[in-house]
């Protein structure tokens, strides 16, 4: 008896977490131009009309650049930091360690107000450049993490049989640390492309008309209206992410990467 | 010989690796963090206008004015209200997960974890559909004959910490999973063979054996709540005021600078006052488990 209460109460919990990922699938098929629960009809039309909405299209462009660009220069420089902080002997280490980490102390709104601060002077709201830059020093830490990880696991003794057969340090990196933390760079790559394609509020600060990505779009879309078009567009986007995370499981192995 | 030379060379070597991370750091978030801190201290001006100085007047302004006070409170209220339900919610799950046997468990824990990878303002969304006026809890509460209006679950602070407490739950189970590393099932079985029967040895030895998991979810959730936007606005329907939206609303629409940066500098007073609470507890909760009792 307890144990069947107890698998109900599981049960209950898991309908909750999951709830809105639920309701959004069903009204997304919905017909009425306005949110109404049950839906009134059934149809593939918002899945349609997402792709005839101009914000939306050029959101997921700006989303779309704006996330590669970060990905690559987040996962380049947080693969260098990641070889001084594992690799190197040098006095502060631990220290430099904490100062890397030390942007997820910092509460985005707090950040996204900063930056706009920052950038309004110089000319750099509203651009690509400043969207990238935001982007940049929130997804640098979990590159490092992951590269990190990678590193740490990585056998030294590959790296140092190389050295001493005569391979320079720049063919040891390409010829074996690099095929040897695989891994951890497609999981800092995917990472920090999924946490600038997500981010909005660091964005809703420092986007403005021109150049405004597809968080940014939907929040205000969703403030004036509440058709079931944002539906089919947030289905879209969980497709993607699964296909991501089906991807790189695929190929590296999810256990693997998400440590 | 060569080992010297890698030593000699090895911190410029580390040093350069580490300038573009740096350099990053500190274009994306140190300069701009200062620049918060100082802008804090001007003075604000009708339309928008700063007058460069150092003053406290913000400040003055920000803790003379009762309605920011009020903010600050339900900024307060709502972390604290999220993290307890996010927290009792997810403790049940995280035990489940890390007790449970089944061959499902890889597919359950990613089940629990799968709304991370679902934007936020998506599952904002879901909840405004589910929480509205005419959502699906109040069209299937009217169906029911259960009510004839409606019951305000949208645009107020109740709607706010349901969303927020769904939205934060994932990070509470992951931390409570990581955190729940001690707990092997041989000390639950070794007091229930000794006679604790199943209360008991969820009491005295599970429960404390969690807690650092649980200190740690709770501090994740409160430190993320505090500082959420996104759901506020939408579900707050403009009549929730945290500080995360007062700071947006300072800066766009009042054009207060120098006020939404004070507001900015009071919530990092807060997260910093948290995470020391945290490291407090943590500390005065591991010199407890290593004690013998």
């Amino acid at each position: 008896m307890g144990r069947a209460l107890w698998r109900t109460l599981i049960a209950a919990l898991y309908l909750f977490l999951l709830a809105p990922i639920i309701v959004v699938l069903i009204v997304s098929f919905d017909t009425s131009p306005y949110l109404v629960f049950p839906p009134t009809g059934f149809s593939f039309g918002s899945y349609r009309q997402v792709f005839s909405n101009e914000g939306f299209l050029n959101g997921f462009r700006v989303s779309l650049v704006v996330g590669a660009v970060v990905a690559v220069l987040a996962t380049a420089i947080g693969t260098m930091a990641s070889l001084a902080l594992v690799r190197g002997r040098f006095r502060g280490r631990g220290a430099m360690n904490a100062v890397f980490l030390s942007p997820l102390l910092v509460p985005h709104v707090v950040l996204a107000l900063s930056l706009l601060l920052l950038f309004s002077p110089l000319a750099l709201t509203d651009t690509y450049l400043g969207l990238t830059l935001s982007h940049l020093g929130i997804a640098i830490p979990y590159t490092i993490r992951t590269v990190s990880a990678s590193l740490a696991t990585a056998d030294t003794g590959c790296e140092e049989a190389a050295r001493v057969l005569g391979a320079g340090p720049f063919t040891t990196f390409r010829r074996v640390t690099l095929p040897l933390i695989r891994p951890g760079l497609v999981a800092g790559l995917v990472t920090s492309f999924l946490i600038s394609f997500d981010e909005a509020v660091i964005s809703l600060f420092v986007a403005g008309n021109r150049v405004s990505p597809l968080p940014v779009q939907v929040l205000q879309y969703v403030q004036y209206r509440t058709d079931p078009q944002v539906a089919a567009l947030s289905v879209y986007l969980i497709l993607l992410s699964v296909l991501v995370v089906i991807v790189v499981e695929r190929s590296l192995g999810l256990r693997r990467t998400l440590r | 010989m060569a080992a010297g030379t890698t030593e000699r060379t090895g911190g410029r070597v580390a040093l350069g690796l580490l300038l573009p991370g740096v350099l990053a750091l500190v274009a994306t978030y140190g300069l701009p963090l200062v620049w918060v801190l100082r802008m804090s201290l001007n003075e604000g001006r009708s339309g928008g206008a700063i007058q460069q100085t150092v003053t406290a007047d913000s400040f003055a302004k920000v803790l003379g004015d009762g309605f920011y006070w009020k903010v600050i409170g339900s900024t307060v209220q709502l972390g604290v209200l999220v993290t307890v339900c996010a927290v009792v919610l997810s403790y049940p799950i995280a035990l489940f997960l890390s007790q449970t046997t089944s061959r499902w468990r890889g597919v359950l824990v990613a089940l629990a974890v799968a709304p991370l990878l679902t934007s936020s303002v998506a599952r904002t969304y879901g909840w405004m559909v589910i929480l509205g006026d005419q959502g699906v809890v109040n069209g299937t509460l009217r169906d029911l004959g259960l009510i004839s209006g409606s019951v305000p679950l949208a645009n107020n602070l109740t709607g706010v910490v349901i969303a927020l407490t769904e939205i934060f739950m994932p990070y509470a189970v992951l931390a409570m999973l990581s955190g729940f590393g001690r707990l092997s099932g041989e000390l639950e079985h070794a007091a229930a063979s000794l006679g604790a029967n199943r209360w008991r040895v969820f009491w005295r030895v599970t429960l404390p054996l969690s807690l650092p998991g649980v200190l740690t979810a709770a501090l994740l959730v409160f430190v993320l709540a505090i500082s959420a936007y996104v759901t506020p606005a939408l579900i707050g329907g403009g009549r929730v005021f945290v500080l995360a939206t007062e700071i947006y609303d300072e800066a766009t629409v009042q054009l207060n600078w120098p006020v939404a940066a004070a507001l900015s500098v009071l919530l990092l007073v807060l997260f910093s006052t948290i995470v020391l609470v945290y490291q407090r507890a943590n500390r005065a909760l591991e010199a407890q488990s290593g004690r013998p009792s």
